[in-house]
């Protein structure tokens, strides 16, 4: 046994499910503020615990800004009436939650967030199936709402559920189809290795931008946002899978959703935006210095905030999508699309080579 | 450092163990804190809108989510055929011998896919509107 391998791996865990976690509860507010500053509001801006306005100027400017809001939230989930109404079924309904939150968990473990950190490669499982392993555990997601539909036993849930299996299994194929020009691109499932082509030749959305559109289409049906976010919509179904749930039942489908939107955001980075490569400035080699290994950290972080910023912004920006306009476009518009971006790709190459 | 391949997913392991852990954790901790109200007959009743429900609680539904699920099942092995080939590619072509091979396997894969996703489109499959 190599224990120290162990122990980084424990570490780079720790730190990552963390970060994931803290990115979960902002990306929330964020959304907030963001929704407000669209519609003209000022959003969450007096949440404060009692010691901030004895904090000089910085504890009225977090305040404004909202940053406790996510505190407060936390705590609420934890202390609301953990309730079971007496229809539902039991295991199921206790067994959803946790099914919908821990794929959403295991998908960040093979993205890389980084170059290397004192010897250490920043990724927490350097896979050699990378992408295939994403694919397998993000299908493993619909278990947890399919469930959680079942297990409410009513209808809006019941419908919500279905609704949602039908719709993310639809785009998965899109999804699954449109990476594919990328690897017959670079030739390699490993997504560090996808980084490391991406540093010599420059950004894969600059060869595959057909890809790019249909992966993010596919992921904002898959993480069921707007303009797909059909399974929770309000207006027809209440409030989807999640109708009948409360308290820290309902916070995990919450995180689940927001840990997928930001495990999708850095897919999307990983794939088709250079991963936490810049192409100047010599940022696109492995880090040698700490300094370096940390602005590498840092590059991947502010792409994937710049994608989070993306999906909340389309979410307060387009209307919904009817339900046969949703399998329409996955479909009859993706699905053939994504195959003739597939042959298209193939025959360059082939000509090419 | 060189892994074995199957060290290579202990990573993976713990964080399983993690996700099941924060999962079932965070459940039981709710169950401890959240504060116990009175249980009421209005409140152990499936929501409705208010209304008091109506008939079964899980209703039937269109047999075109069945169909959904069934072509997803055809497609996704389809997609999982092509990964393989899409790793080997550039080092096929790169091969005198096997490049034509490579992209003509490939295509007639993919035509007789086509030719089956054309006949669920004159079937109707995907069509939603009735």
């Amino acid at each position: 046994m190599d224990w120290n391998f162990i122990i980084f791996s424990a570490v780079k865990i720790a730190v990552v499910i963390g970060v994931v976690q803290g990115m979960v509860a902002y990306a929330v507010l964020a959304e907030r503020k963001i929704s407000a500053w669209i519609q003209d509001r000022v959003g969450p801006n007096r949440t404060a615990p009692p010691f901030a306005k004895h904090i000089p100027v910085l504890g009225r400017l977090l305040t404004r800004l909202g940053m406790f809001q996510p505190l407060a939230d936390g705590l609420k989930f934890m202390f609301k009436e953990d309730f079971t109404p007496a229809g539902v079924r039991k295991i199921y309904f206790f067994l959803a939650p946790a099914i919908a939150v821990i794929p959403a968990m295991l998908t960040v473990a093979v993205i890389p967030f980084g170059s290397v950190l004192g010897g250490q490669k920043m990724v927490i499982a350097d896979l050699n199936v990378g992408i295939l392993y994403t694919f397998g555990i993000v299908s493993l997601g619909v278990y947890g709402i399919v469930l959680a539909g079942y297990a409410a036993n009513s209808k809006f849930p019941f419908l919500g559920g279905i609704r949602s299996s039908a719709q993310m299994i639809s785009y998965e194929i899109s999804m699954g189809l449109s990476v594919i020009p990328v690897l017959l691109i670079v030739g390699n499932l490993n997504l560090g290795q996808i980084i490391g082509w991406q540093a010599q030749h420059g950004w894969l959305i600059l060869y595959a931008p057909l890809a790019f559109v249909i992966f993010l289409v596919a992921s904002f049906a898959e993480t069921n946002r707007l303009p797909f976010d059909l399974p929770e919509a309000e207006t027809e179904l209440v409030g989807g899978y999640h109708t009948e749930y409360g308290s820290m039942k309902f916070a995990l489908f919450f995180l689940g959703e927001y840990s997928n939107m930001i495990a999708s955001s850095g897919m999307m980075v990983t794939l088709f935006f250079g991963g936490w490569t810049l192409p100047f400035w010599g940022l696109d080699h492995p880090a040698a210095t700490l300094v370096s290994g940390i602005i590498h950290i840092l590059i991947f972080l502010v792409k994937m905030a710049a994608f989070i910023v993306l999906f909340i912004w389309v979410r307060w920006m387009f209307p919904r999508f009817r339900y046969d306009q949703l399998m329409d476009l996955g479909w009859r518009r993706f699905l053939p699309l994504a195959l003739v971006n597939i042959l298209i790709t193939a025959i360059i190459l082939w000509m090419r080579a | 450092m060189e892994q074995s391949q199957l060290m290579q997913y202990l990573p993976v392991l713990m964080l399983i163990v993690v996700a099941i852990g924060f999962a079932a954790g965070t459940l039981t901790i709710s169950v401890f804190l959240g504060q116990s109200a009175k249980r009421t007959k209005a409140k152990d009743m499936a929501y409705e809108c208010g209304a008091n429900p109506i008939g079964e609680n899980t209703p039937r539904f269109s047999i075109k989510f069945h169909l959904v699920a069934m072509l997803f099942i055809l497609f996704d092995i389809e997609v999982v055929f092509l990964y393989p080939w899409a790793v080997v590619y550039r080092d096929m072509l790169a091969d005198h011998a096997t490049r034509n091979l490579i992209l003509g396997s490939m295509i007639s894969f993919m035509f007789i896919l086509f030719a089956g996703y054309l006949y669920a489109l004159k079937k109707k499959a995907f069509d939603w509107k009735n």
